[in-house]
């Protein structure tokens, strides 16, 4: 019976991961108090978005892939926002000597 | 028993096992430098789902791009400011993270139903192989040409940007450098390596 059952893996499997590593990094997002697990969890919400954009380019746009080329934007735009990011962090640290989130509050009304 | 499918199938159980409890111990690990590996490890396992679905050089990026770049650059900003401190007890922290927790989970669920009921029109995973590569270049040179150059753009100014933040604001004495006795002036110059209040 189980071979009959078995094919390729479906499409839903891939996005239940990806909805998976999303809602990881949103949660992640709102609770850290340190900065860098902040950038770390936007890292695995943009990973979960890649994992979608290639998912349906392999399954539904098979032989043109223009998911793959997006998903190469998107990892050029994370990189860069990596950077700048922690160095934002770094001038921020130089300035207040903490990480915590909850200090950074300059912006707050 | 088609092999190759139940092949397919462990090694999309094995990363997806991987990729969701790295991602948890991402968020709710204490040390935030098991955390930073761990990252690594999802990014690998991500980089395998790619190389299950047929995209090798999309993963070769994501091993070259989030492993040796931005994970690099992560630990490096972890090293840098790495401080033991005590964090300030916050009142409602616990429902916060209660009331943040009920959100994501119906945000999961949310997209779960609409994930498996929707009914995919699916012509089913096409493999083209070793030619995505070019095809994927083909793109970038072509019907892709403007966001290509763009992001050529986007990161010199990530760059320039993250030297202009992260520069120390020194000032360096000025020296006549011609002069001989200033000659040992110069190597006496206390210049600090770090910035003052980062030492305390």
């Amino acid at each position: 019976m189980l071979e009959n059952t078995i094919g390729p893996v479906p499409l839903q499997a891939y996005l239940i991961v990806a909805a998976f590593l999303f809602c990881t990094g949103v949660w992640g997002l709102i609770n850290s108090r340190n900065a860098v697990r902040v950038l770390m969890s936007i890292e695995l919400m943009l990973n979960a978005v890649n994992i979608n954009l290639m998912s349906f380019s392999s399954y539904i746009d098979g032989s043109i892939i223009r998911g793959q080329v997006f998903s190469i934007f998107v990892i050029t735009v994370a990189a860069a926002e990596a950077a700048v990011g922690l160095a934002i962090l770094l001038s921020l640290y130089r300035n207040r000597v903490t990480i915590d989130m909850e200090s950074f509050n300059l912006l707050k009304w | 028993m088609n092999i190759a499918y139940s092949t397919e199938l462990i090694c999309f159980l094995v990363l997806s096992s991987v990729i969701v409890s790295g991602s948890l111990a991402v968020v709710l690990l204490e040390n935030i430098v098991y955390s930073a590996f761990l990252l690594g490890g999802v990014f690998m396992a991500v980089a395998g789902l790619y190389l299950l679905l047929n995209a090798s050089f999309v993963a070769a990026a994501q091993i070259l791009v989030y492993v040796g770049a931005v994970n690099v650059l992560i630990l490096f900003a972890i090293m840098l400011v790495n401080k033991k401190e005590k964090l300030k007890p916050i009142k409602g922290l616990k429902s916060r993270k209660l009331i943040s927790g009920g959100v994501c989970g119906g945000l999961l669920i949310l997209l779960l139903r609409v994930s498996i009921s929707t009914k995919w029109s699916l012509p089913g995973p096409t493999s083209i192989g070793e030619e995505a590569t070019e095809r994927i270049g083909e793109h970038l040179f072509t019907d892709y040409l403007l966001p290509f150059e763009l992001a050529s753009i986007l990161l010199l100014m990530a760059m320039i940007g993250a030297i202009v933040l992260a520069r120390r604001e020194v000032s360096f004495p000025i020296d006549n450098i011609n002069d001989s006795k200033d000659q040992k002036s110069l190597i006496d110059k206390k210049i600090p390596l770090l910035s003052e209040n980062s030492l305390k």
